[in-house]
């Protein structure tokens, strides 16, 4: 790129300046409404900071029945693991037999996995509840985690990457009389731990930030991830604003540790799979 | 063990899944959808097309497809040029790109819950207080009831604005990812040609080198338009002023347990999905299995 003048660059540097204010102003809203009175939210005197840091916000987050924001953290967390788990293992599984494993009927199977990608699952919903409630399942972890598993689109990205894996590698594991499980678990998956990361991490903040089918699902407080119980909170009645406001810091702070330590493969996977949110 | 069983033990339980999950509740929804089924998810009285009919004549499912016109309409063109024009302005500086990039990702994290929280109870609260109201009560400006004004319809504003920031970052990092794949020669050809470095060059270099990103960014931005639901249902909840689609599927299946209809909404709007698909995929081939 050629050299700009130095007015150009230092209006580019303005323009980025003032849109990481932007940017960042919400987050530093929440913060700042999560330590402070309710008054100092709500009141006519809006100040920047707010006259003293209130540290036992925290514990009164987590104190309020209503939000049963333990139990609804916990909920999350369990739920976003297993998801992850779930998902990498089965689309990974899949992805690799649609890329390397010949079989005769292969395209079609390629071709009825394609069309649910076209299908996005919000879409389905009412379906899907459907399945659910006649299994039993409403109010149920399985109910929640189990129909998200299957995920077209996670196989899709994993058989397009396991497309250019290097048939070398597959091949001397061949030559030491491994089967196909073996080239898979023992040369594959160790090659491409990258790869696998980046999925993960996607699915994993896309699992935690869901809400709409946990909200169809787990209508019983004791199964409310923590996106249901924040809205719950939002909508209720009589609103203890700080607390929604901790509530909704303490929310995504799991979030913000995965973003600061595994920024890396997040960016590898969305620029690698250019979708989802 | 052969390729056939390998095949199998691979694919076979993720199919078995797909089928349960996927194929089996579309085709049950849509026996559902000739049927009348309230408060049950059993077919109970065959009614033919009524329930497509009830829903097709004019009223809130029609209404809802509208509001999402509208969404799409607001929010596509302005994710596509604020994300462009961000990417661009990364991908020009020297210093300091990784930490802007971070600052414009970082949103991302947050769910679509957490950020109507803070829109709805601390920057556009209508009442008395709210950073927008403060802001411009510097100005002298009344204060603004910013979800519930129909005229001007102030919502829009709340509603865009919430996507913008949560979604922003990731087209950043799709259209930063297509201008680094650009090779540098083809500026500097352009240069030796006498082509000036600015708008010449981003119209006729940068543009057209990022078509294949820039349909994947307006087709991810529709469909995710589409599948709007999080922020409409905790900014607005059932209001009539903007319910788009899933919303609207959402109060008929879960709280009128009206398995009919709801169910004959989900085909239309699934119908409606797999033709923008396929005639996405004729234009542009996106999602073509390449070999």
């Amino acid at each position: 790129m050629r050299q700009s003048g130095i007015p150009v660059t230092v209006a580019r540097y303005a323009a980025l300046v003032v849109a990481t204010v932007l940017f960042l102003l919400p987050f530093y809203l929440m913060l700042r409404n999560a330590l402070a009175t309710d008054r100092e939210i709500t009141g006519v005197d809006w100040t920047i900071f707010p006259s003293s840091l209130r540290w036992g916000n925290v514990a009164e987050a987590f104190a309020d029945p209503t939000a049963n924001l333990a139990r609804a953290m916990f909920n999350s967390a369990f739920i976003a693991v297993t998801q992850t788990a779930g998902t990498v293992l089965l689309s990974s599984m899949a992805g690799y037999a649609l890329a390397r494993i010949p079989f005769r009927y292969a395209t079609p199977i390629f071709y009825a996995v394609l069309l649910t990608l076209m299908v996005p699952p919000a879409v389905t919903f009412v379906p899907s509840f459907i399945i659910v409630s006649r299994l039993g399942w409403v109010n149920s972890y399985q109910g929640i985690i189990v129909p998200v598993l299957f995920s077209g689109f996670t196989a899709f990205l994993f058989r397009q990457y396991f497309l250019n894996f290097p048939r070398e590698l597959e091949e001397a594991g061949r030559i030491d009389g491994l089967g196909y499980l073996g080239v898979f678990w023992r040369i594959v998956v160790p090659n491409s731990l990258g790869f696998f990361a980046a999925i993960s991490v996607i699915t994993a903040i896309a699992s935690w930030n869901q809400f709409l089918w946990p909200l169809v699902v787990g209508q019983n407080p004791s199964m409310w991830t923590v996106q249901v119980s924040l809205s719950t909170l939002m909508t209720a009645q009589t609103i203890n604003l700080h607390q929604v406001f901790m509530a909704a810091l303490i929310s995504i702070v799991p979030l913000v540790l995965v973003f600061v330590f595994l920024q890396r493969y997040l960016v590898q996977g969305v620029a690698e799979s250019g979708i989802k949110g | 063990m052969g390729a056939t069983p390998a095949f199998w033990l691979f694919m076979g339980p993720f199919l078995a899944g797909l089928v349960v999950f996927v194929y089996l509740p579309i085709a049950w929804s849509f026996v559902l959808s000739f049927n009348r089924a309230q408060n049950t998810v059993q077919p109970r009285e065959f009614v033919g097309l009524q329930n497509y009919l009830d829903l097709l004549g004019p009223g809130p499912f029609l209404d809802s497809l509208w509001t999402f016109t509208v969404f799409a309409a607001i929010i596509v063109p302005l994710t596509f040029v604020l994300s462009l024009l961000l990417a661009v302005l990364l991908n020009q500086i020297a210093v300091a790109r990784a930490f802007f990039r971070s600052a414009f990702f970082l949103p991302t994290a947050c769910s679509y819950v957490v950020a109507s929280l803070i829109w709805k109870l601390s920057i556009f609260n209508g009442v008395r207080f709210g950073l927008a109201n403060q802001v411009l009560s510097l100005f002298g400006v009344e204060n603004i009831a910013w979800l519930s004004s129909v005229s001007p319809p102030w919502y829009w504003l709340v509603l865009a604005t919430v996507r913008l920031w949560l979604q922003l970052g990731f087209y950043i990092i799709l259209f930063l990812a297509g201008l680094q794949r650009i090779s540098p020669e083809l500026y500097e050809a352009a240069y030796v040609d006498g082509a000036k470095a600015g708008w010449q060059t981003f119209r006729h270099i940068t543009l057209p080198q990022l078509r294949t990103t820039s349909v994947a960014v307006l087709l991810l931005n529709l469909i995710a338009a589409y599948q709007a639901f999080d922020e409409f249902y905790n900014l607005l909840g059932n209001s009539s002023l903007a319910r788009p689609p899933l919303v609207y599927l959402y109060y008929t299946a879960q709280s009128n347990q009206d398995y009919g209809h709801g169910s004959a909404g989900a085909m239309i709007l699934a119908a409606l999905i797999v033709l923008v698909t396929l005639a996405q995929n004729r234009i542009y081939g996106f999602g073509r299995p390449e070999t």
